[in-house]
């Protein structure tokens, strides 16, 4: 898939979803709730063989596309992933990563890491394109820990670009300020450490489903209040104190 | 309840509206999604063309449910529901769901991109715009982003705050033990591979190596035959139906008229002529619950209790 060089993959997500997932329920009854497809004009349930996709023209005209109409547009199956070229990660924006995977090597082992090596080496990520499901996916393929990834990305279109839009010129703050907010920077500056971070909220989730589960009454904590009520500066000030202590304790 | 945006409501709709704090300063705000639905975003219809949606219904007595008559249940074991109610779930974390608190300043390359998830734009919702824009500098002078955390409907969010332009911007993040990795996933450990190999593929990579992309490469080329063949259709007069507003796009994306958020962003940061009252004035174009959540961000007292007009009245005098 590299300029002639074959390099067989697996794919494999690399998303693990840890979602507390809740149901719906009827609050008459507590019955889990379903969903069905219905007719907006008379509330009449659609059967799934009725179902048909439209595209829209214009805010005005819809155009009904046939089952079979879909299928000529299709993509060709494939399981070949193309690689169209390789480029530094910096032109590769940020918003337009979407859904991570991980490849792992099928068969061919020493392709495999040997092309991990050769995109850490030299610093670049690859531009894919792949077939998945029927659909057209454009993806970011690059070296991780000495392993591929592959992160779909979103088009440059789908992003709402703020290019256009610029502060007004009257709300410069003071240089006093911007020093001391650079100063707070600095205090809470650190290396990215995403083990650093846990979703606290899931754990307190399932503890109050386990505390309801046991018929226990549910504590209500109340909000801490930590608003400064001086100027801009002052707080900047009594912040950058506080930072700095927390620094050395 | 359900989280699928309403058609009948304002097109910008904030994903979340609370408080930055960077140390004892904060800032109020609105998040909204900086992704639009796709172009090709297509609309569920039935076989004469008729618009299509989905609705909820309990199957116990085939009634129709709208999302008052909804709630939010887990199923612990097999059959056994425990109902958690909204208040419960905001009140676990009361906090969490009004500030995201920017406890880290990062650099920007050094967060893995298989972290990002989602990104968003972030509106001043304060008259005061100071404090907001002492931020952005700060953080492009710096070249650091700001990592923090926030709690809607039920998920703790990871966050970096960035700021480009004089503008901020967030990108949810996944937690790491959302992320499997090569061990979780049970690939083999990197072997020694002949140099050979190495080199082999640097030349075939050095090859293909460009110092600009292509956007050709980049586009959707089915979305464009499907855009085609619909055109073609339409043209000919074929299977054209009148565009029901009712309509719902087949699949829950988000996005919504990317024109008016940036028309809301300039407001709110005064840059357009109108901006002046802008916080405020367009205060009448928010929902009951946007208003509420403006007025928890604003921490007004009794605003449970509060009508729309009072909410509108309350937030004008404390922003």
């Amino acid at each position: 898939m590299v300029g002639g060089v074959v390099v067989p993959v697996k794919l494999y997500s690399a998303v693990e979803d840890r979602t507390v997932h809740f149901r719906l329920l009827h609050a008459q009854d507590f019955s889990p709730v379903r969903q069905r497809l219905v007719r907006k004009t008379d509330g009449e349930e659609v059967p799934r063989e009725e179902l048909r996709k439209a595209f829209p023209i214009d805010s005005e005209s819809l155009v009904v596309l046939q089952p079979e109409e879909l299928e000529e547009v299709e993509p060709p199956a494939s399981r070949d992933i193309e690689l169209c070229r390789f480029v530094p990660p910096a032109l590769i924006d940020d918003r337009w990563y979407d859904r991570p995977y991980v490849l792992g090597p099928d068969g061919d082992e020493a392709s495999y890491f040997g092309l991990a090596r050769a995109l850490a080496r030299k610093g670049v990520e690859g531009v894919a394109r792949w077939v998945m499901r029927k659909k057209q996916y454009v993806g970011a393929l690059r070296a991780s820990d000495g392993y591929l990834m592959l992160i779909t990305l979103r088009r440059a279109d789908q992003i709402v670009s703020v290019a256009g839009v610029e502060p007004p010129a009257r709300s410069r703050p003071d240089p006093k300020e911007i020093r001391l907010a650079e100063q707070l920077v600095e205090a809470l500056e650190a290396d990215f450490d995403p083990r650093e971070w846990h979703d606290e909220y899931r754990e307190r989730v399932h503890r109050l489903i386990e505390a309801k589960a046991h018929g226990e009454s549910v504590e209500v904590e109340a909000p801490r209040r930590r608003r400064a009520a001086g100027g801009l500066a002052d707080s900047l000030r009594e912040s950058v104190r506080a930072a700095k202590g927390k620094r050395v304790a | 309840m359900p989280e699928r945006a309403r058609p009948e409501e304002a097109p910008a709709r904030a994903f979340w509206s609370g408080t930055i704090t960077f140390g004892l300063v904060s800032i109020p705000v609105d998040l909204f999604a900086a992704v639009r639905a796709r172009p090709i975003a297509m609309r569920l219809v039935d076989a004469d063309g008729n618009p299509v949606g989905r609705e909820y219904y309990c199957p116990e007595d085939e009634q129709r449910l709208s999302g008052d008559d909804l709630v939010r249940g887990y199923e612990r074991e097999r059959g056994e529901l425990v109902v958690v109610t909204d208040e419960e779930l905001a009140s676990i974390a009361p906090d969490m769901s009004r500030d995201i608190e920017l406890v880290r300043f990062v650099p920007l390359e050094q967060i893995p991109p298989e972290y990002f998830d989602h990104p968003y734009l972030l509106a001043p919702a304060s008259r005061s715009t100071k404090a907001y824009h002492l931020l952005a500098q700060t953080m492009e002078r710096t070249g650091r982003v700001g990592i923090g955390t926030f709690v809607m409907r039920g998920h703790e969010y990871l966050v970096a705050i960035l700021a480009e332009g004089g503008i901020l911007r967030a990108e949810t993040l996944r937690f790491a033990d959302e992320l499997r990795t090569p061990e979780t996933i049970g690939l083999p450990e990197p072997p020694e591979i002949p140099s050979k190999v190495v080199r082999r593929m640097e030349e075939a990579v050095s090859d293909l190596t460009r110092d600009s992309l292509d956007l050709d490469e980049l586009s959707d080329r089915y979305a464009e035959g499907l855009s085609e063949l619909a055109r073609a259709k339409y043209d000919a007069g074929r299977d054209v139906v009148g565009a029901a507003p009712l309509a719902e796009p087949e699949a829950e994306e988000a996005g919504g008229e990317v024109v008016d958020l940036l028309r809301l962003l300039e407001r709110r940061l005064g840059t357009s002529p109108d901006g002046r009252a802008a916080a405020s004035g367009e205060l009448r174009d928010l929902s009951k619950k946007e208003l509420y959540e403006r007025a928890k961000a604003l921490d007004i007292e009794g605003r449970s209790k509060m009508g729309r007009e009072q909410l509108i009245r309350a937030i004008r005098k404390a922003s």
